[in-house]
């Protein structure tokens, strides 16, 4: 990714030929090239095989690690090629996946194959469940993020509202010894930073991103207190915290791969993929949808049509502030106990989510999965002792992201009146 | 109170609470901040002489002592800056009171029975209150008992300066941080990525400390300018990213943040950078060579290092820069209003990456302190702690001032080293300190909350600049 960016500022500026389109297929033909040609003369002869399943065993899809890494990287090559070629607008998407995927899949034959023997299987539920796991609270803090920006309030404090959910969760959900106490114990956890920043932000208008940075902190150093003062000392009174357990879909979860990866999930994982809908339904087909939306954009405009525009604002970060605790809860009413700072960056992944999904829900979505596909990867090549350090895994979010809003790989573009108070006047 | 902030800007001092008191309030409001500062903003707000109307100078004359002193009395309680600074850091400590309170248990109890017998409640909060902040400010300014042993002929000198030394060693990274995140906020960017040049920096600092075989005063010099080096190259990005795409600063500095923490974890494990023989992430240790030398000898009680100086003089300099040099003038320029700015002929792109690059040479050298000075000799994960985090908080907490973020930065390096005594003498955990930075910074943010909490009467300087809110 990061060879991709020298490439391409080299052309930034030659507008005509080199249109947005064209510069992305260029970079996709030559990171396709040097796909085929790098990982391919790096891959063994072995084959390298995708299990349908957790192990081994079971049905795979096998392939000879040189050849895929080869024909992979071709595919992407061509689909860049195609961008170059000038098709019509409506391509741009599915090459640009299609080029993506083919560089990935090009890596991964390479890793397979060159995995020590006998490890020269990928389990692909395994995969596909570690990403949503990991992507589960990319997924809340990126639809918290939605709610808000879409509303013009800039929500930078996505860590910390995870953070307030996690520690709520634990610390009534342990209390009450009761998981649905606890969500919703979460939820107000989160709603409670959220209702600082609006208060802060839309009442006495200090700035946003000031202060969703400086909430993070405040979330960190108060969760990390409270911690150190209860639940280190008496961990059975305030920090055992009841686990919501997996509930599987009958019929679903006989699915191959998805099945098991999707369908036997915990509530967090459908509640999840159930807001990714409702909000986007919401957001484009609501009445309280079009609102949000033209405060975001135009305020005054949306004032003088009627619209409260503060009051929709509170209401709306409130909202975000309860999903993002609920996603905070998805760590500790699920997996883990309650431990100092443990989102550690999850809520600034989720910030980078919001912006590579271009503010809309579905696009948070698929970048939260990428995230977590990235993350999982890392954890996977750990595993079977890659070459690849997994601290640069670790930054192919950020980097992407980077990419996207310097405007190399398509145009990204807030809500309008994003970050601006609004003064009635 | 700054160029930026008066640059039309809607004021938050405008909501209800804002009942102006005439021109006299606010004649000398902000003296203190405008001479501690300096600041170049014209004839009529120079020194100590009163702006405003005839009738401000009207009262002066005819009023006498009397008058004066009444007016002095009013301009303390009217929300200036030092007094808007003053009660934040109040309200910050009675919030973190009441959190001491009722995160323990045992005093929580007491109160269960409040109406019954109110004084335990009372003496068990004092009790549990008062030790914990006697022991912040023992830790950070002085022990009384050591200031009596010594005096008595039964205790050195060393513990009665070891507080302020421990104050003085935290200040001094803070303040190179907190002036890279002042200096780009009056450009107009806001840098959070202060944290990533840092990184950067200390990776830099520290290569240069153990991997160059070079003469001890020579070595030293290189690895600082090596640190500066590493904090600009990672300023320069967004910079430069900002100045070519508009890409907003805001986000590409909070991703350079991490990808800046990924790559210190994995330098750190490399062969030659790795300490040899150790399981642990942590580096060889700096020469000796390299590094920042003590101030008052060699004791291991007194650490303040020469940072605290290399500090004092980037204060120095970047009040210079921003205020006397021609750089600063377009700086400020571009941070007011970039359309006049290009307007006027100024390039504003070009501006904006000399910001960045300054202001990551700033962080960079704040990262070369945390290991060239005695806060730490090796690089590990946790190496640069939070020293870029805690410089926003600092350079909003000095009002985006050089000289204001020095003090801003002494006092949360007095807050940084008081509670590490609260931590181990009161067992109140560390943490309470962020929270205590974080709630300051909030009620400064916020100074209209501040006024309306204390019926404070409006006046115009206490203010933060919202001309930042321009969104992503």
């Amino acid at each position: 990714m990061s060879t991709m960016t020298v490439e391409e500022l080299a052309v930034t500026v030659r507008p005509g030929f080199w249109t947005r389109d064209r510069r992305v297929g260029a970079g996709a033909v030559l990171l396709g090239l040097v796909a085929a040609v790098l990982f391919g003369s790096l891959a063994t002869g072995e084959d390298a095989r995708f299990t349908l399943s957790e192990d081994a065993g079971g049905a795979a899809l096998t392939i000879d690690g040189t050849v895929g890494a080869i024909l992979f990287g071709m595919v992407a090559a061509a689909a860049g090629a195609a961008l170059l070629a000038g098709l019509p607008k409506r391509w741009f998407v599915p090459l640009l996946g299609v080029a993506v995927v083919g560089v990935v899949l090009s890596f991964l034959c390479w890793q397979v194959s060159a995995a020590p023997t006998g490890q020269n299987f990928m389990p692909l539920v395994n995969i596909v469940r570690g990403t949503f796991i990991l992507a589960l609270p990319l997924i809340f803090g990126a639809l918290a993020g939605v709610l808000c920006e879409r509303s013009g309030v800039v929500n930078v404090a996505i860590e910390g509202q995870l953070l307030m959910g996690a520690f709520a969760g634990a610390l009534v959900g342990t209390i009450a010894a009761n998981v649905w106490v606890g969500l919703i114990a979460a939820a107000l956890g989160g709603a409670l930073i959220s209702l600082l920043l609006a208060i802060f932000t839309i009442r006495y208008l200090v700035d946003q991103v000031v202060m969703g940075i400086v909430l993070n902190l405040f979330a960190v150093g108060l969760t990390g207190f409270l911690y150190e003062r209860l639940m280190q000392p008496e961990a059975a009174k305030y920090n055992q915290p009841p686990r919501f357990e997996a509930w599987p879909i009958p019929v679903l979860s006989d699915i191959p791969v998805l099945g098991p990866a999707l369908f036997r999930g915990n509530i967090f994982l459908y509640l999840a993929l159930i807001l990714v809908v409702v909000i986007h339904v919401a957001l484009f087909r609501t009445r309280w949808g079009l609102r949000t939306r033209s405060v975001g954009e135009h305020p005054t405009a949306a004032d003088t049509l009627g619209v409260k525009v503060l009051a929709l604002r509170y209401r709306n970060v409130l909202l975000a502030g309860m999903v993002a605790g609920v996603g905070g809860a998805s760590y500790t009413l699920a997996l883990y106990t309650f431990s100092k700072n443990m989102i550690g960056g999850k809520g600034f992944i989720a910030l980078a989510a919001l912006i590579f999904g271009r503010w809309s829900p579905t696009g948070a979505l698929l970048a939260a999965l990428f995230f977590g596909f990235a993350d999982q990867l890392g954890t996977y090549l750990g595993a079977i002792d890659s070459s690849i350090p997994s601290e640069f895994l670790a930054m192919l979010p950020y980097l992407a992201t980077l990419l996207a809003v310097a405007g190399l790989v398509g145009k990204v573009r807030a809500p309008a009146a994003d970050g601006k108070p609004y003064i009635k006047g | 109170m700054t160029d930026v902030n008066e640059s039309g800007s809607p004021s938050p001092e405008k909501s209800p609470v804002g009942q102006r008191s005439g021109a006299e309030a606010v004649a000398t409001v902000g003296e203190a901040e405008r001479s501690a500062a300096g600041s170049a903003s014209g004839p009529a707000e120079s020194g100590g002489t009163p702006p405003g109307g005839p009738g401000a100078g009207l009262t002066d004359r005819d009023g006498g002592g009397q008058q004066l002193l009444r007016m002095f009395v009013q301009n303390l309680w009217s929300a200036n800056t030092v007094t808007v600074t003053v009660l934040a850091i109040v309200l910050a400590t009675l919030i973190g009171a009441v959190l001491i309170i009722v995160s323990d248990p045992d005093v929580l109890a007491t109160w269960g029975y409040f109406t019954a017998q109110p004084s335990d409640a009372l003496n068990a909060s004092w009790a549990v209150v008062s030790e914990a902040y006697a022991n912040l400010f023992k830790g950070a300014v002085v022990d009384p008992a050591a200031v009596q042993a010594w005096a008595d002929g039964t205790g050195e000198w060393q513990p009665v300066f070891a507080p302020i030394s421990e104050t003085l060693t935290y200040t001094a990274p803070l303040v190179f941080t907190g002036l890279a995140v002042s200096l780009a906020f009056r450009g107009g960017l806001f840098n959070i990525g202060a944290q990533g040049q840092a990184t950067i920096g200390v990776i830099l600092a520290a290569l240069a400390g153990f991997l160059l075989p070079l003469p001890p005063v020579v070595h030293l010099i290189v690895a600082v300018l090596a640190g500066a080096l590493g904090g600009a190259i990672w300023g320069f990005v967004p910079g430069f990213l900002k100045a070519r795409t508009g890409a907003h600063e805001v986000i590409t500095t909070i991703m350079l943040n991490y990808v800046s923490f990924s790559f210190l974890a994995w330098i750190i494990v490399q062969n030659g950078v790795h300490e040899p023989g150790r399981p642990e992430a942590i580096s060889r240790p700096v020469d000796g060579s390299a590094q920042l030398p003590q101030l008052l000898g060699s004791d291991l009680r007194l650490r303040v290092h020469l940072g605290i100086v290399l500090a004092v003089a980037a204060t120095w300099a970047v009040h210079w820069l921003l205020n006397r040099s021609t750089f600063g003038f377009e700086l400020r320029a571009v941070g007011a209003n970039p359309d006049a700015a290009r307007t006027a002929g100024i390039s504003v792109g070009r501006t904006y990456v000399l910001v960045m690059v300054i202001a990551g040479a700033l962080s960079g050298l704040g990262g070369a302190n945390m290991v060239l000075g005695t806060t730490a000799t090796a690089l590990t994960p946790l190496v640069v702690a939070q020293i870029g985090f805690d410089g926003i908080l600092v350079a909003l907490l000095g009002r985006v001032k050089p000289w204001g973020v020095a003090l801003a930065a002494l006092l949360f390096g007095a807050l940084q080293a008081g509670g590490n005594r609260m931590q181990s003498y009161a067992s109140i955990s560390l943490e309470l300190v962020t929270v205590l930075q974080a709630l300051i910074v909030i009620f400064i943010a916020a100074p209209a909350l501040v006024k309306a909490i204390f019926g404070l009467r409006a006046a115009r300087a206490a203010r933060l600049s919202t001309s930042m809110a321009k969104g992503w």
